[in-house]
């Protein structure tokens, strides 16, 4: 049977935690897309999930390439959304987790710190020039449609402020790691 | 010998994959091996195994060879450069172990 729960995460390490409590409970993702996860029936604990940003989309060669590595390794790859992957592999193989050194646990942080990064001056730049654009438009035409590009304006200034948010405790654990990475491998 | 660039310590999962592949294995087997040469200690990732697969091949320290027939796998093995840097680092190790023993080895706990 399936069942779909639609959910929003901002913060991918909760997101994955949420994903093994959930298959803990015989409920196994099988695919999702924006907030939207559908889950099908399966035995208590059967996955242990990760997920992980790629470098480039799925259908790039040299994540396909990736992809089959982790598929011999027997990683599935239950479902892609744009660059982020959804991974499971048989609780019953053991220990699952994709990054074990720390200097490849800061690579992977710094890739998900660069894309809120890029969405988060994306939105600023796109707000900030509907904001001027309103602003200008209405000084010298008074023309009323210009109040909806300020108000457009403001509300992508504050999503890129979601997004900033989003970054922080990205930006603390890739500090944290960087500081172990001083003292040990 | 390798550049003075490169005469720094290996990393455990670099020191382990290059230990692994004297015999010619695939991705999956390296983690198998790893994982018992410690003792289960050394658990490596997909994704850092993958990574580190890749810059050792860039650095010439292993290279690709074509798997067993039937099986699409890839198998590594290490080269004459990688071997020649495992030793490098054994000795580099034996001075930690000898300098360790030395000076904090005789101590009770």
């Amino acid at each position: 049977m399936k069942h779909v729960v639609r959910k929003l995460f901002w913060d991918f390490e909760k997101e994955e935690q949420w994903l093994n409590e959930m298959s803990a409970k015989g409920l196994a993702l099988s695919s999702y897309s924006w907030c939207k996860y559908v889950f099908t029936d399966s035995s208590k604990n059967e996955y242990t999930y990760r997920i992980e940003l790629l470098d480039n989309v799925p259908t790039h060669p040299e994540s396909m390439a990736y992809l089959k590595f982790l598929e011999e390794n027997g990683v599935e790859c239950v479902s892609s959304y744009v660059r982020w992957i959804y991974l499971r592999k048989k609780s019953s193989e053991g220990a699952f987790d994709i990054y074990t050194d720390l200097e490849s646990k800061i690579k992977h942080f710094k890739r998900i710190n660069t894309l809120w990064n890029s969405v988060m001056w994306l939105e600023f730049i796109v707000g900030l020039a509907n904001i001027l654009i309103g602003l200008t438009n209405y000084f010298t035409s008074s023309n009323s449609i210009s109040l909806v590009n300020v108000i457009l304006g403001g509300l992508l200034i504050l999503l890129g402020l979601v997004f900033f948010r989003a970054g922080a405790p990205i930006r603390k654990k890739i500090k944290k790691l960087q500081q172990e990475n001083l003292i040990r491998e | 010998m390798p550049e003075s660039s490169e005469r720094g310590a290996l990393t455990e999962a670099v020191f382990y994959i290059l230990l692994s592949l004297y015999t010619a294995m695939h991705g999956y087997a390296i983690m198998q091996n790893v994982k018992d040469l410690s003792h289960g200690r050394v658990e490596l990732g997909a994704g850092t195994l993958y990574g580190a697969i890749n810059t050792l091949l860039e650095k010439n320290w292993i290279r690709a060879i074509e798997g067993e027939e039937g099986s699409r796998r890839k198998e590594y093995e290490i080269t004459e450069l990688g071997k020649t840097v495992i030793q490098g680092e054994l000795i580099r190790l034996e001075e930690l172990i000898a300098n360790g023993k030395r000076i904090a080895g005789g101590e009770s706990k």
